[in-house]
């Protein structure tokens, strides 16, 4: 009935389907299934805000998403870049077949659109899915070669490195696609269970939760606030940066815990040197009471080793020694511009560097020790014995969960 | 219980003001520029709240030109007068304690090549009129003064000022930035020897987005806005109408029962900075009494850093502002009213604004009046060593 199933719009193709690429699912064994699916359902997550509706089929080891309506074409490359397991996806349009002379004229009509310029080397690539087509892949390649080579003299053919693969497949109808847009790598999230990531108003910790999610862990994140210390704009704040981690891992839990009066008890009866050391050991003792709560199979930081006192090597053991669960701490590595430039590309920036915490810092001693004994450290905990279970339990107990959407 | 205590910022709009809105907005929202019966009705409302407003500050109605507000009125004056009256001097006046909406546009002037003077405060926050005296040339084309300071609510001597200026060269133009004054504070211009005037409307139970700029007849103006040539060339846009109707009818409302509304402001006040002033260190900033705005109590809390007390009042249901933004080490955000004064850093960081408005009740004061000592006293236990 049409010739094409695209149309054109101002000179721009309209594409109906993407081809995704993954590549490391692909090589899990008797698990790969599991993994496929995982994606199709992480890729139909991330397209629901998007502007049109898609259905996302798994056909023949291939995962394809077509729209089944009109669509936004630039929201959907910016949804799919986002989806971690994909390697790359493929813009394909979609012909009907009406012989080898229609296909060959609609692969240069093609081409004309999606290159203007045609100085490219090239070499075609046909995928005979549906063996009763009357032409093999060999005979395809060098028949299409040769009309693109007649419709565009200025190209060339190169089998070896050519610029460009012209993807022809033949299935009931048929698909062709060219270009491959770089898909953000990882693994679906979902694939590896679920992690607790610590999540300040700062730099650090979108980036260490988005660095774990790329994995395939799903996240769940506890934020500690401090009223009237820090003010609601801190805790919005934090709300913003888990919308916009959540945008690459999908729903976030995020348990937003009052640390006040915890904060306080220690300030008056520990060594002030030793205020940061012992409150974020509560602070790693009662994240990790949430994690157990929600099956979470560690705790994720953004600590680096070195940055501030609080992150040394003795102090990140100190601060270790209260938990049972391992600790993740993917940016330990990286300086502090490594993690910048990872936090401006994921987004998280801008929003990270609002200055709402300041209010915090008339807790922070001049000097706190940056060598922590852990003796000494348990011995100061000791002053907190009248009352801080209490303190602990209320705060655990009085939690506010916040259900964290892109 | 809830008390709103930060009518400097904002307050409710006024119920009366807010109906004619809803009807403008709903039934006659035709563009006073239309030459069909919607327009000419909408014309009316326009009409109508310039008369409102003029009767108030007892001028004519074409001196009145509707903004979207303090900010452009500020701008409008400034930037405005300033580019059509440089032939006769390069040269403006202003003080080191005004809004940012009439600092910026001066600090703007000086990169097109305008000189400003900034006049010291004292103390309290009042301008210096002997500086004032020693700086007015031949070249001065534009003086801004404010006339009662957001931050700590001081009358600014303006009438003082203005003879001192006119004495010295009775061309320079005259604009006094009264949008915490007006409605607080009676104004007339002409018999004040003011040349412009700006008002905004979210400040007296009006909308926000609303505001006026009074222009003396005669006074040289350019435009800042260019377009359709609406209020005769001198700000383009078609104009707000439900705003502008809002704005006249909050101006009105204000200004009825006047000496009795303000009567209630000072006895607030009095009531307030009795009762804070008996708690231990704390210090209530610029003059006191009816020496200074009937509204506005700045106080400082020594030990107390003012965004932490903030969020303890907000709490509690008490609304205020900081008097300056608490900031980290290395950024230095101190308000400039404060610095200019010679508040020392500390000082400024422990300041809190309680502003009141006719609708605040003795209630309230009370009531913030009993929760301060608790509040104080459990902060200053856990200070900075």
């Amino acid at each position: 009935m049409f010739g094409y199933l695209y149309q054109e719009w101002k000179g721009t193709i309209m594409y109906q389907s993407f081809l995704i690429k993954y590549g490391e699912i692909g090589v899990k064994g008797k698990n790969r299934f599991i993994f496929e699916n995982m994606l199709v359902s992480q890729i139909g997550h991330a397209l629901k805000p998007v502007d049109g509706e898609f259905e996302v089929r798994k056909e023949q080891g291939r995962i394809y998403v077509e729209a089944a309506s009109e669509y936004d074409y630039e929201e959907t490359v910016e949804a799919l870049k986002r989806v971690f397991g994909i390697v790359g996806f493929c813009p394909v349009i979609q012909v009907m077949d009406e012989g080898f002379d229609k296909l060959a004229e609609d692969v240069i009509h093609y081409l004309d659109n999606a290159y203007p310029d045609k100085h490219f080397t090239f070499k075609v690539n046909a995928r005979r899915a549906r063996k009763n087509y009357p032409m093999d892949s060999m005979e395809i390649n060098a028949a299409l070669g040769e009309k693109i080579l007649e419709a565009f003299p200025e190209t060339s053919v190169d089998v070896h490195e050519p610029q460009i693969v012209v993807s022809v497949e033949i299935r009931s109808q048929i698909n062709i696609y060219s270009e491959e847009i770089p898909g953000p790598g990882g693994m679906p999230v979902g694939s590896n269970g679920k992690g607790m990531l610590l999540l300040s108003g700062g730099i650090d910790s979108p980036v260490a939760g988005y660095l774990i999610a790329k994995r395939g862990v799903s996240l769940e994140a506890t934020y500690f606030h401090a009223p009237p210390y820090t003010s609601e704009r801190a805790k919005q704040k934090v709300v913003d940066l888990a919308k916009i981690v959540a945008r690459y891992s999908g729903p976030i839990k995020l348990n937003v815990v009052n640390f006040t009066d915890i904060q306080l008890y220690i300030y008056e009866q520990c060594p002030h040197e030793e205020l940061t050391i012992i409150m974020r050991r509560y602070m790693m003792k009662i994240a990790e009471h949430f994690a157990e709560e929600s099956k979470c199979l560690g705790l994720i930081t953004g600590e680096s080793i070195g940055q501030v006192a609080s992150q040394t090597m003795q102090s990140l053991a100190a601060t270790n020694a209260v938990c049972n669960m391992p600790v993740y701490r993917p940016l330990i590595g990286f300086d502090k511009q490594e993690i910048v430039e990872v936090s401006e590309k994921i987004g998280t920036y801008e929003t990270s560097i609002q200055p709402f915490e300041d209010c915090c810092t008339i807790f922070v001693a001049k000097h706190p020790v940056t060598k922590p004994n852990l003796k000494v450290i348990m011995r100061s905990e000791e002053n907190l014995s009248e009352k801080i279970d209490e303190l602990v339990k209320e705060a655990i107990e009085t939690v506010e969960v916040i259900q964290v959407e892109a | 219980m809830e008390a709103y205590l930060d009518n400097s910022a904002t307050t409710q709009c006024s119920k009366r003001a807010c109906e004619l809105m809803v009807e403008l907005l709903t039934q006659d929202y035709g563009n006073p520029s239309s030459l069909h019966m919607k327009g000419v009705e909408a014309e009316r409302y326009i009409k109508e709240a310039k008369t409102k407003i003029a009767k108030t500050l007892k001028v004519t109605e074409n001196e009145i030109v509707f903004t979207s507000g303090g900010t452009e009125s500020n701008n409008l004056a400034i930037l405005g007068s300033a580019m059509a009256n440089k032939r006769a001097g390069m040269h403006l006046i202003t003080t080191s304690i005004e809004h940012p909406s009439v600092g910026n546009p001066m600090a703007y002037l000086e990169e097109q090549g305008f000189t400003v003077t900034y006049l010291p405060v004292d103390k309290d926050g009042i301008l210096s009129l002997d500086a004032l005296r020693e700086v007015v040339t031949e070249e001065t084309i534009l003086v801004s003064l404010m006339h009662v300071n957001n931050e700590i609510g001081a009358i600014e001597p303006i009438e003082e000022a203005i003879k001192i200026i006119k004495e010295k060269n009775p061309k320079t133009l005259i604009h006094v930035d009264a949008i915490q004054s007006y409605g607080k504070l009676r104004i007339y211009p002409k018999r004040m020897g003011i040349d412009l005037l700006s008002v905004s409307g979210h400040k007296i139970h009006g909308p926000k987005g609303s505001g006026f700029l009074y222009i003396r007849e005669k006074t040289k103006i350019k435009p800042i806005l260019f377009g359709g040539g609406q209020q005769k060339g001198v700000r383009s846009g078609t104009e707000n109408v439900p705003a502008i109707a809002g704005l006249g009818e909050a101006a009105a409302e204000i200004h009825e029962n006047f000496e009795e509304n303000v009567e209630h402001l000072y006895r607030l006040k009095e009531v307030f900075a009795e009762g804070v002033g008996n708690l231990e260190g704390v210090a209530i900033n610029g003059r006191s009494g009816r020496d200074s705005a009937p509204h506005i109590v700045s106080v400082s809390f020594a030990g107390v850093r003012s965004e932490v007390l903030l969020h303890d009042l907000e709490e509690r249901g008490i609304y205020v502002s900081a008097g300056s933004a608490c900031s980290s080490n290395t950024k230095k955000k101190v308000s400039a009213t404060l610095e200019n004064m010679g508040l020392k850093k500390e000082i400024a960081e422990s300041t809190v604004r309680f502003s009141f408005s006719v609708h605040t009740s003795m209630e309230e004061i009370n009531y913030v009046l009993s929760e301060l000592p608790g509040i104080l006293e459990l902060r200053r236990k856990y200070t900075r060593h």
